[in-house]
């Protein structure tokens, strides 16, 4: 097939695409199945859309595969990569992002319920967590280098770091969430303050952590990605991705990127699935 | 009412402030240490003490000397010199405004597009959410060598990686925002039998202005981080994140944090901007200040 | 008023009770030397409109707040005291049930805080949602129930207890009328059955005369005591009754007690 045919049929499969979207987006669903399948039928249309209009437009204009290479490419490099690719996923997302984000989150959990005991501590960390949560924390990775080395621990340093305030600040606005009367309530039993926090406040803040979690997940893996931008041992996927780029191998590029926003949906997605099991009784995710 | 709020943050930062200056003694305290041993002489804690917080390269710099090279860098350097940190300050600052600029417009217009149709909603609103479990930053360097390598290069390719970080936050806001309006509000416009157009600018856009500014504060520090992580591909040539990298290459232990600390003030400040903007358009518009999250 | 006797069943002793709370708008006296006594078993009813301290008043027996002045005893001990000796149960405005918990984990949270085991927490949990009609919905959770189940669900809690006290603020209030004289009827059957001492806070006149064997009418700015009127219509009441005339009368006077304290420059 050259290449015109390519973009040729490429251009009317996005056409089609558009109108069997403009069709279904009108439909009004008669069962809460059908529903779900038609709204995740769209997304999935359009994203199949795009990949053809993306091939068809590359292969048509013999556009040079270091500007952009067409999907089809892509798909040739990352199967015949797994084991290099798989080695820089054990590297970046196995050893740096899971270890920095249990230790991030966690400590900013255990900070979050030690500051919950004194509104003078509270009064004072929030507004410097909000203001540390919003700085360019990355900035850390060569200084983590320093200190812990060039491998993943100071990759996993500078995770730590960037999943720790959104935590803390989630947690302590959770743990504020419950409501005045319910409070009142564990006090006309005589509750002391951990039956309480566990009873209570801890179960009502589980929305706010879960908000926490999600935001943390993307920020670890951008976090441990880009640290290694900074500096580290041939293996990893932020190493994979600038040495590649540095030799123009932009399909091996892409290949990276596609592994890297699998591990971010999933990762993401787990946590959600776990979030809609425990905060079930939510307003939000009930209908 | 102010003692209440500035007392404990005070506290807090003092606090940080003594305890920086125990690790930086901790932690240089072994370089003096080896320094005495070679050259054959005793050292007590007292003579350490201050040769912790003086050193070239300490494993971590004391406050003072991070301020002093602040002070250095940026008042006492003629603005056009490649050392001075308003120069690279600046370098940044630009790739960061133009792309949020860019990146807020982009944002306003699809969550416009978003909101009016059906099917712009259905087909791209689930992908703009996936986006945001995506790390969009790694593709920072391959945005910058390919746009060098056909001839774009400097401003734009950085200001480019920050439009598209704070695009996502402003739409995913916007979205949020201009569908807030309350059931009863939009009801009583149909009562008025007002066009969608009416409907946009006297409903929608008014109350989707707290949710704007909120996103804006999100755009604005994604815009920078994207502006420094876009400039070390090119091997550290100029900007905040370039001096972080050079500082990093040559064991600059002070100019990596003060470098690092030029980018969290500039980070600061426009937040803050950003921040004293939306309270003030939200005190204009009678908005109460928990209103948009 | 004159300080009333005290005497061997009394429960609840308060004597020049004040209660003043500092506001950025100043000082506001919720209550004004409250002087009142309550017997065991009485249903007492406090009625007044807005801002009379009613509530407050339930509050300070409950522990909820601490008075700025006089005394107040429960069952002859502070009420931080009684608090703590779980001599009461306390019924909110909303039901205020966990979202997150059954219907019977609902009504065993108490006596999960208390450390009573699972044999006996089981035991009263059914006993209780028995009593209060809601057997079967023991696995429901809380949205899944209507409002008035709801919060016949959190009188069950507060009965859980076995407290010898009821504390009941507005408990129906956010009911429609026939669901609110059902569960008028369920809790004065409850009270024949079981004679603990209620306090019950309402805005309500026929639910106050229907409901109590005294009503204390209160009035506000400052929060104080207008008039105690004995409502002795017998123990055995049905709803009827609220059509004779010595129910009328009583509402009558009830009724003038809460126009004399009202003001309507607000």
């Amino acid at each position: 097939m050259n290449g015109t045919t390519i973009l040729i049929a490429a251009v009317v499969f996005w056409l089609a695409a558009w109108y069997a979207n403009t069709r279904l987006s009108a439909v009004k669903a008669e069962s809460r199945v059908a529903a779900t399948a038609i709204n995740l039928l769209i997304p999935l249309l359009f994203g199949m859309a795009l990949l053809a209009l993306w091939e068809g437009i590359t292969r048509g204009f013999d556009v040079p595969a270091v500007l952009l290479p067409p999907p089809s490419m892509i798909w040739e490099r990352i199967t015949n990569s797994v084991p290099t690719l798989w080695a820089d996923f054990r590297q970046t997302y196995l050893k740096a992002v899971v270890a920095g984000y249990v230790l991030g989150c966690g400590a900013g959990f255990v900070v979050a319920i030690l500051v919950d005991r004194s509104p003078f501590m509270k009064a004072g960390i929030m507004p410097v967590g909000n203001l540390v949560s919003a700085l360019p924390i990355i900035g850390v990775a060569p200084i983590m280098v320093m200190w812990f080395g060039f491998d993943w621990p100071s990759k996993a340093a500078v995770v730590v770091i960037m999943t720790f305030f959104p935590m803390l600040v989630n947690t302590v606005a959770g743990l504020a969430a419950a409501g005045h009367m319910e409070r009142d309530l564990m006090r006309t039993y005589a509750s002391n303050y951990w039956q309480t926090l566990f009873k209570l406040r801890l179960p009502a803040a589980m929305p706010f952590i879960f908000n926490a979690l999600k935001i943390n997940s993307t920020l670890a893996l951008i976090g441990a990605i880009v640290a290694e931008f900074f500096g580290t041992p041939v293996v990893g996927m932020g190493f994979r991705i600038s040495a590649e780029v540095g030799r123009l191998n932009v399909d091996m590029v892409w290949a990276e990127i596609f592994v890297a926003a699998l591990a971010g949906s999933l990762s993401y997605g787990l946590i959600a699935l776990i979030e809609r099991s425990v905060t079930f009784w939510h307003p939000s995710n009930r209908n | 009412m102010l003692k209440s709020r500035v007392l404990p943050v005070l506290t807090v930062v003092v606090a940080i402030l003594a305890l920086w200056y125990a690790a930086a003694v901790i932690l240089n305290a072994s370089f003096e240490r080896d320094q005495a041993e070679r050259a054959g002489t005793e050292i007590t804690f007292s003579e350490i003490l201050p040769k912790t917080m003086a050193q070239e390269r300490p494993v971590l710099p004391a406050p003072h000397q991070v301020a002093v090279e602040l002070w250095e860098t940026t008042v006492n350097k003629k603005i056009t010199s490649k050392r001075s940190l308003v120069y690279h300050g600046w370098i940044t600052l630009s790739a960061t405004l133009l792309g949020f600029v860019m990146g807020t417009a982009l944002g306003i217009l699809l969550a416009v597009g978003i909101v009016h149709s059906r099917v712009l909603d259905k087909s791209l609103m689930p992908w703009v959410i996936t986006s945001q479990t995506i790390p969009i930053l790694a593709i920072a360097p391959m945005i910058i060598v390919v746009l060098n390598a056909v001839g774009i290069t400097g401003l734009v390719p950085k200001a480019l990686i920050s439009t598209y970080l704070s695009f996502f936050p402003v739409a995913v806001g916007m979205v949020k925002g201009l569908r807030s309006p309350e059931a009863m509000h939009l009801d009583l416009m149909k009562t008025y039998s007002a066009s969608r157009s009416d409907v946009f600018w006297k409903l929608r856009w008014p109350s989707s202005v707290p949710f704007l500014f909120t996103s804006m504060k999100v755009a604005i520090a994604a815009s920078l981080v994207g502006a420094i992580v876009g400039e070390l591909p090119t091997g550290a040539v100029a900007g905040l994140g370039a001096r972080l990298l050079a500082g990093s290459y040559y064991g600059q232990t002070v100019q990596i944090w003060s470098a690092l600390f030029a980018a969290a003030i500039m980070a600061a400040v426009l937040v803050t901007l950003v921040g004293v903007a939306g309270n003030w358009f939200n005190r204009r518009m009678g908005v109460r200040p928990e209103a948009a999250r | 008023m004159l300080a009333p006797d005290k005497t061997m069943n009394t429960v609840i002793q308060a004597e020049k009770l004040n209660l003043t709370f500092q506001t950025n708008d100043g000082p506001v006296h919720a209550l004004s030397n409250i002087d009142l006594a309550i017997e065991k078993g009485e249903f007492v009813s406090l009625i007044g409109p807005s801002g009379c301290g009613k509530t407050t008043l339930l509050r300070v027996i409950a522990d909820l707040e601490k008075p700025t002045d006089g005394t107040i005893t429960v069952n002859g001990m502070t009420p931080e005291e009684a608090r703590l000796k779980r001599a009461y149960g306390y019924v909110f405005q909303a039901a205020a049930l966990f979202p997150w918990r059954t219907i019977a984990d609902n009504v065993a949270l108490p006596l999960e805080v208390m450390g009573l085991d699972k044999a006996e927490r089981d035991k009263r949990m059914s006993e209780n949602l028995e009593l209060v009609d809601l057997a079967g919905f023991e696995k429901k959770f809380p949205w899944q129930l209507s409002g008035g189940m709801q919060q016949r669900a959190s009188i069950a809690r507060a009965l859980a207890v076995q407290p010898d006290m009821l504390l009941m603020d507005e408990p129906f209030g956010a009911l429609d009328e026939i669901v609110r004289d059902h569960l008028n009827e369920q809790l004065l059957k409850l009270w024949a059955a079981t004679k603990k001492t209620v306090v019950f806070v309402t805005h309500s006149i026929p639910e106050a005369v229907f409901l109590s064997t005294k009503i204390v009418v209160m009035s506000p700015r400052p929060g104080r005591i207008h008039d105690i009127i004995d409502c002795d219509l017998g123990d055995e009441r049905s709803l009827d009754i609220r059509e004779t005339p010595e129910f009328l009368k009583i509402a009558h006077r009830v009724r003038e007690g809460l126009r004399a304290g009202h003001a309507y420059d607000d």
